[in-house]
């Protein structure tokens, strides 16, 4: 009878072979564009022109890619004329007619970020060199973001970004040829400064854990910046890995830290189980300092929200949008979405929507697809009627500027849709900032030329 | 001091849930010889028995309520479970509120049958085969697992609470002589740390003092002596598969409280779960679970500000090299005994 022997030796041989295979790119750079079009990278030809939606349908956020797509989908049937024509009843430009987009009928692809850079970046190259996309949208990270951005660029086509909240998107790594509806971390800690200080008080002590990467950096810097403004002390910055899964090392310092405030710079899964963690400690039931200890989660989403459960009770956090936002174009959104889908839109969903209908109406408005002419279109363009308000795009760095929702998680949901209320609607000139600001790369941030590609 | 205490509570936490399924591996590699790269999904799998039970009993009828409207302005659907309609409000609650913990007695069956088909059906075939085709393989049947698990529940982690009896956090430190609120630690994960002793001291005991585990125990030092005995070791082995599946699988239902579970979460503790064999020492079972429970308490140390401000990262890399010095200075692991799983 014979056995394989198993030794540690070939069994870590092996495990480490599996696990560089594993982690290999998927994607080699170095194939040069090619443009077998005129004046601009894949000038529609003949009656369709094609849009790619870059989102996440596998991974951790496959859920919220899903979202999007929807949204996605939605306003490809809207601006083909089909529907209810959703917030094209409600859009301030008139521009759209439901005829597609410049007379030419829309159709899209998809692909898959995974939120991996390079796997993001090598759909959106796909899509651009193989399916003929003009325009790229969707996403739910800021790393992917950035990467994909810089694809665009290079390839000469519009990036309509998703879900992306790092400063940097329209920061340091700003490019000409992307463009950024979602809100981002400053504009978080801007919002919610005076809800924090209303609601807890300027004599507050804070500590943070945050996410080590890019994305929870900015927010961290930009919480920070905005609590300590109000006079509050931050006690302590902890970085934590963002492949923990388990965050009871990092919260059990907190609790004999002095800190009377815990602010959890988290997303998606880290989100859900650090708080998580943060409740089975009973945090929200101590007093510390004389005062009631609160947690807050600067960025929230619904997904995050039902991922956390009961956890989010009483929990401040802000949003870019909230589809109890009682508005014209949020109510039309919401109508056009849940009749659809049976659910209201999250603001991941809402904000490719909106993108993409931005991105159309930008084209019929300088009466070309060429991305030069597009970005112009939407540079200092102001508008209302997409759900969120009056919205700015601001020219010098493709950031737009709306009121921000500070949120709270609901003690008393009616429904799964509710487990979030809207606290506070902060004003757009209150989350404003200069474009040189230095969380933003300075001075030496700059768009770059646009790029038309071929 | 209090520091230091929380810290050591930390890594008994997740040292529990390390040793749990470094266990149900390592029964698996000294039975078998199997090298089983699916043993985190059948930590996932044994987390969504939970949530699939608390579905079960959380299975409503709708009724329309005129007074309230739904997000589109209609009439509103409320959801009544059909366990508070048979039972009335307390105690229907009551038994979803308590899905976790009933949760192990369904688990159990679950998840031996479960281990039962995955050994049958597909790893029995893999035995003669070499070890990369084994680990390709399971860990193959890893990634099939964890995408049924996302079709069915999606890619958002699923809250499954432990019964409100049992959440929040005690008050240590008032017990053992600190100030108040100075050392709190939940009641949940105290019950988690009880439950993997009464597990892995099951476990133990099942080999050490009944007959089956005696045979079992033989059969891992000498399977081929053993069979020429007459008995069909490979019948014992393949139901020990089960019951490592199972061990596997007490150990997600009882974590889902602690975090929220979702298709990856295997993943999240398979490599770490291999370093705890063998930094244990292969095939050793005592040497899982101390290595286990050390590795856990390493790596919360490690986690604290202190740590990461000296050794920028140390949080990241604690285990590997923690695994480095031990294969350096005790080539077989801490427990690993001479002549087991060795050319």
């Amino acid at each position: 009878m014979s056995k394989n022997i198993l030794t540690r030796r070939g069994l870590m041989r092996t495990g480490a072979a599996a696990g560089a295979g594993l982690a290999m790119p998927t994607i080699f750079t170095g194939q040069v564009w090619s443009a077998a079009h005129s004046g601009y990278t894949n000038a529609p030809q003949g009656s369709t022109v094609t849009l790619g939606f870059n989102v996440p349908q596998t991974g951790p956020y496959a859920d919220e890619g899903a979202d999007e797509l929807l949204a996605q989908q939605l306003a490809v049937e809207h601006l083909n004329g089909e529907g209810d024509g959703g917030c094209l009843n409600t859009f301030s430009s008139k521009a759209l007619k439901g005829n597609g987009i410049l007379g030419k009928k829309v159709q899209y692809v998809t692909g898959d970020t995974q939120t991996k850079s390079d796997a993001a970046r090598a759909s959106a190259k796909s899509m651009i060199e193989k399916d003929g996309a003009i325009m790229i949208n969707g996403g739910s990270s800021s790393g992917v973001a950035v990467a994909v951005q810089g694809l665009c660029q290079e390839a000469g086509v519009i990036f309509m970004a998703g879900l992306t909240h790092a400063n940097d998107t329209t920061g340091k790594d700003r490019k000409a040829n992307g463009f950024r509806h979602f809100f981002n971390a400053y504009m978080s800690g801007a919002a919610l400064a005076p809800v924090l200080a209303k609601e807890m008080g300027s004599d507050r002590r804070a500590y943070h854990l945050t996410a080590d990467y890019n994305w929870g950096w900015t927010q961290e810097e930009s919480i920070v910046a905005s609590t300590e403004a109000l006079g509050w002390e931050t006690v302590n910055t902890v970085k934590t890995p963002l492949a923990s899964t388990d965050f009871s090392s990092y919260i059990t310092p907190v609790l004999n830290s002095g800190a009377d405030v815990l602010v959890l710079n988290h997303y998606g899964g880290n989100m859900v189980n650090s708080l998580s963690n943060a409740i089975q400690f009973d945090l929200l039931s101590k007093q510390v300092n004389g005062k009631d200890f609160k947690i807050v989660v600067p960025l929230y989403s619904e997904l995050m929200a039902a991922g956390a459960g009961e956890n989010i009770k009483g929990v401040l956090g802000s949003m870019n949008y909230n589809w109890q936002l009682d508005n014209e174009g949020s109510k039309q959104f919401v109508k056009s979405f849940g009749e659809k889908y049976g659910k209201p839109p999250s603001n991941s969903a809402q904000t490719c929507y909106a993108q993409v209908l931005l991105y159309a109406d930008a084209c019929e408005r300088a009466g070309t697809f060429n991305p030069c002419g597009v970005a112009e279109a939407l540079e200092g363009f102001e508008f209302d009627g997409l759900g969120n308000g009056k919205t700015l795009y601001r020219a010098e760095d493709h950031q737009c500027f709306k009121d921000v929702l500070v949120v709270r998680g609901a003690e008393n949901p009616t429904s799964a849709y509710d487990t979030l209320e809207i606290v506070e609607i902060t004003p757009v000139d209150q989350v404003m900032y200069a474009p040189d600001h230095p969380m933003f790369g300075g001075a030496e941030a700059k768009l770059g030329e646009c790029n038309p590609g071929a | 001091m209090d520091a230091f205490i929380l810290q050591i509570l930390n890594g008994l936490d997740k040292g529990s849930a390390y040793a749990l399924i470094a266990l149900g591996l390592t029964l698996i590699f000294g039975t078998l010889g199997v090298v089983n790269f699916a043993h985190g999904a059948l930590f996932m799998i044994g987390a969504f028995c939970a949530v699939f039970l608390q579905r079960i009993l959380s299975l409503s009828f709708l009724t329309v309520d005129e007074t309230r409207t739904d997000f589109l302005g209609n009439p509103m659907k409320v959801e009544t479970p059909y366990v508070v309609d048979w039972f009335g409000p307390e105690l229907g609650n009551a038994i979803i509120d308590w899905s976790v913990p009933l949760a192990i007695l369904f688990a159990i069956p679950v998840m031996v049958f479960v281990g039962f088909v995955m050994e049958r059906g597909l790893i029995k075939h893999f035995y003669k085969r070499p070890h990369a085709d084994q680990i390709l393989v399971t860990f193959g049947l890893a990634i099939v697992l964890q995408e049924i698990i996302k079709y069915f529940y999606g890619a958002n982690p699923i809250p499954t609470p432990a019964p409100r009896a049992l959440a929040g956090a005690f008050d240590i430190g008032t017990v053992i002589g600190f100030d108040a609120n100075t050392i709190i630690y939940p009641y949940w994960r105290m019950i988690y740390f009880a439950f993997s002793l009464i597990i892995i001291g099951g476990v133990f005991g099942f080999l050490r003092y009944t007959t089956f585990g005696m045979v079992v125990r033989a059969g891992m030092a000498d399977r081929e002596t053993v069979g020429m005995l007459g008995i069909d070791i490979d019948r014992r082995f393949t139901l020990m598969f089960g019951i490592a599946a199972a061990v596997a699988g007490l150990a997600g239902v009882m974590y889902t409280p602690i975090n929220p579970p979702n298709y990856h979460m295997g993943m999240d503790f398979l490599v770490l779960s291999f370093v705890v064999v063998v930094v244990g020492g292969m095939g050793s079972l005592p040497g899982a679970v101390l290595a286990g429970f050390l590795l856990g308490i390493l790596e919360s140390f490690a986690s604290t500000s202190w740590a990461t401000s000296a050794l920028p990262g140390i949080n990241q890399i604690i285990i590997y090299l923690v695994a480095i010095i031990v294969l350096l200075t005790r080539p077989r692991g801490l427990m690993g005994r001479k002549g087991v799983m060795e050319e």
